[in-house]
């Protein structure tokens, strides 16, 4: 399809982009282009003006400081996917995204910025209590992941500001985590997809993180999952029992269902999926 | 015998495809080019009250906008039917429909621009005022009492009914058996998907009054004859049709369209080049759709496992208009098979062909004989429980025995050659069903959910005679032309009236006419897809251009043998009869002494020179000829999968795949295992993923790739593929077709597959495509299964 026309901008900073943002309420930033590109030339989307981002070097790459690891927003999924010595479960959902065209343009800003229910990444980050970094007319502020997806295609982003990275901590020695996913057969985003990441101690469970997405207008943390577990021995007893936990994690009301997986479908998948991630992860933290 | 034919050999069209240097419509782009869009309904069903295009037309770089009247007033005709049954009611289809909606994506009114995109904005400025009604989209439900009316003038939404088979007979053969199993089935509505959406651009040469029309086909030469004789109006003579590379058909760029009458019509009247690529969004939901048929089946079995008759009845959804072939898919290539390999007593079908709000339906890959494999298979499956019989044992048990070809079936078709134990006993070597089952067993034990298909499926591939065909119902023939001519230099173009669209024609018809003349298979070159260079033809579909295309060369390059022996004889001074034509080298020699000869070479630039010709003989090498076959080829295959279903959530996955085909002589291996591979896919992808799914509105809610599921690489295992080969007598090169049968059979061994490994659940049907919430539930509703 034909986008109507709008104009096209490359900034040459985060700075420049933000003014130009402010100068242009009705644009919109383009990374990859991946997610916005489609709405566009499907006219569900009509920006005055697109702002390119996508040849910012400065918020490209990732980068290890001590146990933090800061990734870029521009950071593209293949890169993630590849990368040594990220948490597992990202490194196992980034690689699992569409398919190698979308895993070599699209970016983690993006995607988080997109907001997609179906997306894998708002679930991953969600788990692992990541932190935006985020830019704007007035400086810089951080976002932590629960703050910042709040609905469909909504998050914390102003819409002048834009997102330069996504920090995350390194596993510990003692934790290990997963993610499991029931692919869209047509689309590969998530039916489902469950993020776990486990930290034991002395053969018990010390803390536990879970989130769950896909079927939810924004990934959904599983904090009932999350104390089932917590104090417990991993086994799959005790992984079987809390995941289906996640059933009270989620708000009958709030679930999705489309041609492919009803709602009620996918509630019950929801504590299928929760165990795989657990099981992965505690087979990990080792 | 020759050199090439049963050689595997790379295709040569293939470097260009891969290098990108294909040349396909949409790559055209013409001095003063300009661009058309077409807006489309967003509604299944409605009145149309009120088009105003004057916004539209009022946009800067707009150049015109039409409507469907105005198509009509500047002469444009109904689009016709190719396949007329008797007593069908074809109801009018214009390119633009006028006074109603009848799907979603029917078109409208048309822009023309000098840009795509300000087309595009153009079409938002055409405001057009609905009052939407009631839909229909099951073709059962739309015979019913009140069921909204598609068309007013065909009551009950009925275009057509057609039935065939020995009805007595089988209703006899079923009340004589000692068990019927009885089935209600949907066959789902596919979307084709080629990979290059469609395309038309137009020129019109205003000083000559010629046209000039490309146009993604996989039949140019019908497609002039219908733009000629039924809707645009341009004789055949000033009307020029190329069809140049194209990405795909799967039988949906067969049909006569909208938009390859709209795009020249506009050409000629603003006098400039005219250009209309689809949308991939458009090409959901305008390309002519597949299958979507509504069954009710019964199948007799004795307690041997002797199965005696088939009794089917069936509404084919023919969506919101008919199609160019549309009524030919599920008569005369569906009942006619669906005694499938076996020896029936009885074989009758029945078919309601009905209108719908949906997107027409047409031939799709397979066309009518997946339908046919799919329910026979299911039955033959659901005997073989009935009186305890393994699957593999009820199909060998029926299988029409290797003496009795040419066979006769209850339903017209004579099949012409088989080996159908052959085939069996070539599955249960490669694919050892024996160790399978036990595997099965094995699984089934850890309480895992596995299943095995096996099936046996028929093809009918090749339509002909074209005598019969037309006493079917048929505007066309079904015969072939093909044209080899020798260059001077002994350098060979071929032109040919089949069409290659991912087939792999330039190879496979190089290998063919190089060993009939003994040249080098580099020496040969293909022509197809242009009105202007090549015979009239009539074009690929059916898995027919081997068998017919192919054998109208092999008659061209005979010609061509005859003519160059008569040169050689008078300059060797022998008697023709003593000439013999060495196909191994190409030289023509006289019989006894092979060092008094000619070289291809010689004879083709003597042609030429004319200096020294036979008395009365005419210069030149070049023969054309028409063939026309005296029946359809009838390839058949026996196909076995594994498939393993998650008991958590329901998805299936298939673990291993064997196929046997007996496609007659193979040309090119390479390309017959591409096409059988490719064929399973498809298959398999409506077994597992593809729906074609409309909400009761008419809306199509898997108008995109987002939502419908195409296959993919991983979703395969390593497929073994094999073959038996029987010649098929009724063509010279004993081919038979190999484009269809993967996609026949695939379906039914994934239906066979997912359907035995759900049998501990006490579950008889379930409807395709098994997606994982589909088999979950029913698993879950069942109580059987263990655990
Ligand atoms: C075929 C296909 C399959 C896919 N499958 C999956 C899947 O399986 N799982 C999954 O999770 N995702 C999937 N995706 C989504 C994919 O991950 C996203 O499209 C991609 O990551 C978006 O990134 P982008 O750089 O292309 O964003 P763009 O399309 O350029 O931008 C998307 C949105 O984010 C905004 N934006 C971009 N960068 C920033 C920033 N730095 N700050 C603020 N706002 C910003 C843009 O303004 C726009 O609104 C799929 C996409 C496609 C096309």
């Amino acid at each position: 399809m034909y986008p109507p026309k709008f104009d096209y901008q490359r900034a040459q900073s985060v700075a420049d982009a933000i003014a130009l943002l402010g100068q242009n309420r009705d644009a919109k930033l383009l990374a990859g282009g991946h997610s916005l590109l489609p709405v566009m030339k499907l006219r569900l989307a009509q920006p005055d003006a697109l702002i390119d981002i996508g040849r910012l070097a400065g918020i490209k790459g990732i980068q290890m400081e001590g146990d933090r690891i800061v990734i870029g927003a521009l950071t593209t999924h293949a890169m993630v996917a590849a990368a040594e010595g990220l948490p597992t479960v990202l490194s196992e959902a980034a690689g699992w995204i569409g398919d190698p065209q979308v895993r070599n343009r699209g970016t983690v800003g993006g995607n988080v910025a997109h907001a997609d229910p179906a997306s894998d990444l708002p679930t991953v980050f969600t788990a692992l209590h990541a932190r935006f970094h985020i830019a704007g007319p007035n400086g810089q502020r951080v976002v932590a992941a629960d703050d910042f997806f709040l609905d469909l295609f909504t998050t914390a982003l102003a819409a002048d500001e834009v997102l330069t990275a996504v920090v995350v901590r390194a596993e510990q020695p003692g934790t290990g985590s997963g993610y499991a996913k029931m692919f869209n057969p047509a689309s590969r985003y998530a039916i489902v997809g469950a993020a776990a990441v486990v930290m034991v101690e002395n053969g018990l469970c010390k803390a536990a993180s879970v989130a769950v997405g896909g079927l939810t207008p924004r990934a959904t943390r599983a904090a009932a999952v999350e104390a089932a577990l917590t104090g417990q021995p991993l086994n799959a007893d005790s992984i079987a029992a809390a995941a289906q936990a996640v059933k009270n994690d989620l708000n009958m009301d709030e679930l999705l269902g489309d041609i492919h997986a009803s709602a009620a479908y996918r509630y019950e998948m929801a504590p299928v999926f929760v165990q795989r991630a657990l099981t992965k992860a505690a087979e990990r933290a080792g | 015998m020759g050199n090439y034919i049963g050689k595997s050999m790379k295709r040569v069209e293939d470097p260009r495809f891969i290098q990108g240097k294909g040349k396909y419509v949409a790559n055209l782009q013409l001095a003063d080019m300009a661009y058309l869009a077409v807006k489309r309904s967003p509604y299944g069903h409605a009145r149309i009250v009120n088009i105003d295009t004057s916004r539209a037309a009022a946009l800067p770089g707009v150049i015109a906008v039409y409507i469907g009247q105005d198509l009509v007033d500047g002469g444009v005709g109904a689009m016709p039917c190719g396949w007329n049954v008797p007593d069908i009611k074809v109801p009018t289809r214009y390119p633009l429909t006028i006074d109603r909606v009848r799907h979603v994506g029917d078109g409208v009114a048309a822009v023309v621009a000098e840009s795509i995109y300000t087309a595009y904005d153009a079409l938002d400025l055409i405001d057009v005022e609905y009052e939407p009604l009631p839909a229909v989209i099951d073709a059962r439900e739309a015979t019913a009492d009140g069921a909204p009316l598609v068309h007013d003038d065909l009551p009950h939404n009925i275009s057509y009914t057609w039935a065939l088979g020995n009805q007595a007979e089988t209703e006899q053969a079923l009340a004589e058996a000692d068990h019927v199993v009885e089935l209600d089935l949907i066959n789902q509505r596919l979307i084709p998907n080629a990979m290059e959406p469609r395309a038309c651009v137009a020129q019109w040469n205003s000083a000559m009054e010629e046209m000039t029309v490309w146009t993604t086909s996989q039949n140019p030469h019908p497609i002039r004859l219908l733009l000629s004789a039924f809707t645009l109006g341009i004789p055949e003579n000033k009307l020029r049709v190329i069809s140049p590379d194209v990405g795909g058909g799967f039988g949906s760029k067969i049909f006569h369209y909208p938009e390859e009458i709209i795009t020249p019509w506009i050409a000629r009247a603003i006098n400039r080049p005219v250009k209309w690529v689809s949308t991939r969004t458009e090409a959901m939901m305008t390309d002519s759709q597949g299958r979507d048929h509504v069954t009710n089946c019964r199948m007799g079995v004795m307690n041997d496992g002797t199965l005696t008759g088939i009794y089917v009845k069936t509404w084919s959804n023919q969506g919101a208009y008919i199609s160019t072939f549309a009524p030919l898919i599920p008569t005369a290539l569906y009942i006619t098979l669906l005694s499938g390999l076996y020896k029936l007593r009885g074989v009758y079908g029945e078919m309601w062909g009905t209108m719908t709000n949906t997107v027409p339906v047409d031939a799709y890959r397979g066309a009518g004989r997946p339908e046919a494999s799919y329910l026979i298979e299911r039955l033959v499956d659901l005997c073989a429980d009935t009186v305890g019989m393994d699957p593999l044992e009820i199909r060998r048990k029926n299988l029409i025995p290797a003496a009795d070809f040419p066979y006769q079936t209850p339903v017209a078709f004579l099949y012409d050659s088989g080996n159908y134990h052959g085939l069996f006993d070539k599955l249960e070597e490669i694919g050892d069903y024996e160790g399978m089952r036990a595997a099965q067993a094995a699984a089934r034990a850890e309480g895992r959910v596995v299943g095995v298909g096996v099936t046996g499926c028929i093809e009918a591939s090749g339509p002909a005679p074209s005598a019969v065909a037309g006493s079917l119902g048929s505007a066309v023939g079904f015969w072939e032309s093909g044209k080899v001519r020798v260059h001077p230099s002994g350098k060979v173009s071929v032109f040919t009236g089949s069409h290659t669209h991912g087939q792999g024609h330039e190879t496979t018809f190089a290998q063919v006419v190089a060993d009939e003349l003994g040249i080098a298979v580099e020496d040969v070159e293909i022509v197809h897809g242009d009105t202007a260079s090549v015979p009239f033809g009539m074009g690929t579909y059916g898995s027919r251009s081997a068998a017919v295309g192919g054998s109208a060369l092999v008659r061209s390059a005979e010609k061509i043998r005859e003519k160059m022996k008569k040169i050689a004889a008078h300059q060797l001074e022998a008697a023709e009869e003593d000439i013999v034509f060495d196909r191994s080298n190409g030289k023509l020699y006289v019989k006894g002494s092979p060092d008094k000869s000619k070289a291809f070479g010689d004879i083709s630039f003597a042609a030429y020179t004319a200096h020294n010709l036979p008395a009365g003989l005419e210069p030149g090498l070049e023969e054309t000829s028409f063939y026309d076959p005296a029946n359809f080829t009838f390839p058949n295959s026996a196909h076995l999968a594994m498939v393993e279903i998650d008991k958590e959530t329901g998805e299936v996955k298939l673990l291993s795949y064997y196929a046997v085909d007996d496609v007659g002589k193979v040309i090119n291996p390479l390309i017959v295992r591409g096409q059988i591979v490719g064929g399973i896919v498809q298959g398999v992808g409506q077994a597992l993923w593809e729906n074609g799914y409309y909400d009761e509105s008419g809306q199509l809610l898997s108008g995109s790739l987002l939502d419908y599921a195409m296959p993919r690489a991983d979703g395969f295992p390593t497929f073994v593929v094999d073959r038996i080969e029987t010649p098929s007598p009724h063509n010279p090169l004993g081919v038979k077709g190999a484009g269809e049968m993967g996609t026949i059979a695939g379906t039914a061994a994934i239906a066979g597959a997912v359907m035995d490994a759900l049998k501990p659940f006490g579950i008889r049907h379930l409807e395709m495509p098994y997606t994982a919430e589909k088999v979950y539930r029913a698993m879950h509703a069942s109580n059987g299964g263990g655990d």
